[in-house]
């Protein structure tokens, strides 16, 4: 069975086999080393024009391919660690996320910038933050984050050949080693074209108790929690959209409806985060359908630090999950 | 010799057009926005006009891609003479040259694409140029900056990726001295000319108010950058005569009536048949006038 890894090289590949105008740039992105994570493994033997390592500019090689989306190339950029993409953050707020609208509409920017967030690896402070909130809500850019059952190669694949405007495209990373396959009851969506939202559910008549509304890195939690609270005969949907910006709202008020309880949960701090948005999104269809207010879940509003256990108690996890569920029934 | 005297006189009386219709769209900007017409802001480039008209010249209009900033007016104007898209953008009407959506500093059309963030296009530019080498194209890329410009670190990363990978690109700085309200002599340590030498840009300092010179430099170096695929700067010394943006000018009389002496097209003017000059000077001021009463709708 293939890793959430695998799905992303073969992404990537079947992107640059298919379409010559696609270029790959990024940090240590060639062969034999292939990526920091190993996304490009491969793929400068196979394409050693396309697939390009760049000096240690952030903010310059995302410039860069800016410019190359511009005239007519499709560019695939690697920002090695998420935490680096305040360094981008200007070609990304006031080049790229601007240039097709602000020039109204007589130019598109088809550019995708990949990159791993999330913590878990005891990387500390800067090496393992979940930053994708600092771009939700910026007009003129989508940011996708697949989980583990997202058939993440095919959303990567339509980000790069078909979407015409740029993608902030986040790779949880304790997803890479993860199979893609799970035995649990799936429901697929496609709301918004090319970003299809997955429904996992622990039980196959009957309503859910509660549903757990999550993205990326979560999936690693919430799927061995699901088989848990199956034995506890507790029945839970967990949805996960894999646009996180746009959100895909009617999906969600479809899965908010079958159930009083829901949760949502997030690996970034709290605090004008993506649960907050979309707690208000939600109250405005379910407020009198609600059993309880929504709980939210996230990352204390701390640094992130690097011992494991000080790194445990930051971030969420099935524990707390499966708590701030247990909490919610009572 | 001036290089200026050896031009053909009606090649230099084009130039003079050509900067000459700048000023009186940029004069005319100024005198919509002291009367309120126009709002937000608009930074003009009088006393630059030169460097737009002498740089520009040197492309090949339909292939070759210019990026510009915030000062771009007078780059636009060179590039496709369009003054009636740019005053109807700067107006807001729907029928500028970007819908009245990027105004003043965010101005697209063909090949030519400007942006209010200093220093965000030179690795935007990078990249075009790498476009154009990968498409084997043979299409030069320059990219407007002024001084103020030069103390952005997103420069230095287009400098270094540039030089690194060989790309067909101009950087062409336009050093008029102001940054704002700040002198540049305040905001810079070391040498402005020199310093893209160190990442392999040879760079090449020439007075900027003399048109026939910028060009003949310019044409010399971009035909260096088409054949040989490899990255040039061009640093044009010149002044910003008018403000910043709008009133904002707290500079000594002084010194720009030092420079008022200096200035680009004054000096032209001398070189050229004065009756030709009057009634080119005065063609420009009516057709400018007429754009602006026809989008003024009176």
């Amino acid at each position: 069975m293939a890793s959430y890894l695998a799905g992303i090289q073969a992404g990537l590949e079947n992107a640059l086999t298919i379409n010559e105008k696609v270029v790959v740039l990024g940090e240590d992105i060639v062969d034999p080393y292939g990526g920091a994570f190993k996304a490009t493994k491969g793929l400068s033997t196979k394409f050693p024009e396309r697939v390009i390592s760049t000096p240690i500019c952030e903010g310059g090689f995302t410039g860069v391919a800016v410019g190359m989306a511009l005239r007519g190339f499709r560019p695939v950029v690697e920002i090695m660690f998420g935490d680096f993409l305040t360094l981008c953050t200007d070609q990304i707020v006031n080049h790229m996320a601007k240039f097709p609208g602000m020039f109204n509409g007589q130019v598109d920017v088809p550019l995708v910038i990949r990159t791993p967030m999330g913590g878990g690896r005891g990387y500390g402070a800067t090496h393992s933050q979940s930053l994708e909130k600092m771009f939700l809500g910026l007009p003129g850019i989508r940011v996708v984050a697949p989980c583990h059952i997202h058939s993440v190669g095919d959303i990567l694949q339509h980000a790069i050949l078909t979407d015409n405007d740029p993608v902030l495209f986040i790779e949880n990373k304790l997803l890479y080693p993860l199979d893609q396959h799970t035995h649990i009851l799936i429901e697929q969506t496609d709301e918004i074209p090319g970003y299809p939202t997955v429904a996992l559910k622990n039980f196959s008549s009957g309503k859910p108790d509660v549903t757990v509304i999550a993205y990326g890195g979560m999936s690693r939690e919430l799927v061995p929690l699901l088989d848990k609270l199956q034995i506890d005969e507790l029945n839970v949907t967990a949805v996960f959209p894999s646009s996180l910006w746009p959100v895909p709202f009617e999906t969600l008020v479809h899965y908010g409806t079958q159930c009083e309880r829901l949760v949502i949960c997030e690996e970034g701090s709290t605090g004008f985060n993506w649960g907050s948005e979309l707690a208000v999104l939600l109250y405005d269809k379910l407020s009198n359908k609600l059993a309880a207010p929504i709980v939210r879940l996230a990352a204390a509003s701390q640094v992130i630090p690097a011992a494991r256990r000080l790194e445990t108690e930051a971030l969420v996890n099935a524990e707390k999950i499966e708590n701030a569920i247990w909490e919610l029934m009572s | 010799m001036l290089s200026s005297e050896r031009l053909d006189q009606d090649i230099l009386h084009q130039f003079f057009r050509k900067m000459f219709h700048i000023r009186v769209v940029e004069e005319t900007l100024l005198d919509l926005f002291a009367h309120g017409v126009i709002g937000g802001t608009v930074h003009t480039c009088l006393g630059q006009e030169a460097v737009a008209v002498g740089v520009i010249s040197a492309l090949n209009v339909e292939t070759d891609i210019i990026c510009s900033n915030h000062r771009g007016h007078g780059h636009f104007l060179a590039y496709c003479g369009d003054t009636r898209s740019l005053l109807a953008e700067i107006l807001g009407h729907p029928t500028g040259v970007c819908g009245g959506i990027g105004g003043s500093q965010h101005l697209q059309k063909k090949n030519f694409y400007s942006n209010g963030i200093l220093g965000g296009m030179s690795p935007v530019a990078t990249g075009m140029a790498f476009a154009e080498k990968l498409k084997g194209s043979g299409a030069v890329v320059v990219q407007f900056m002024g001084d103020g410009a030069m103390a952005e670190g997103a420069v230095y990363e287009a400098l270094n990726i540039a030089a690194l990978w060989n790309l067909p690109i101009m950087f062409a700085v336009e050093h008029n001295q102001y940054a704002q309200s700040t002198h540049w002599s305040t905001q810079h340590s070391g040498s402005l000319e020199q310093r893209s030498e160190a990442f392999g840009v040879p760079s090449f300092a020439i007075d900027g108010n003399d048109v026939a010179g910028v060009n003949e430099t310019a044409q010399r170096l971009i035909n260096e950058i088409r054949t040989q695929s490899a990255p040039r700067l061009l640093f044009m010394h010149t002044y910003r005569l008018g403000p910043h943006s709008k009133g904002d000018d707290l500079r000594d009389q002084e010194e720009l009536d030092h420079h008022l002496q200096r200035e680009p097209i004054s000096r032209l003017r001398e070189k050229l048949d004065q009756s030709l000059v009057a009634e080119t000077e005065q063609l420009v001021r009516q057709q400018v006038s007429t754009l602006v009463s026809d989008l003024r709708g009176n």
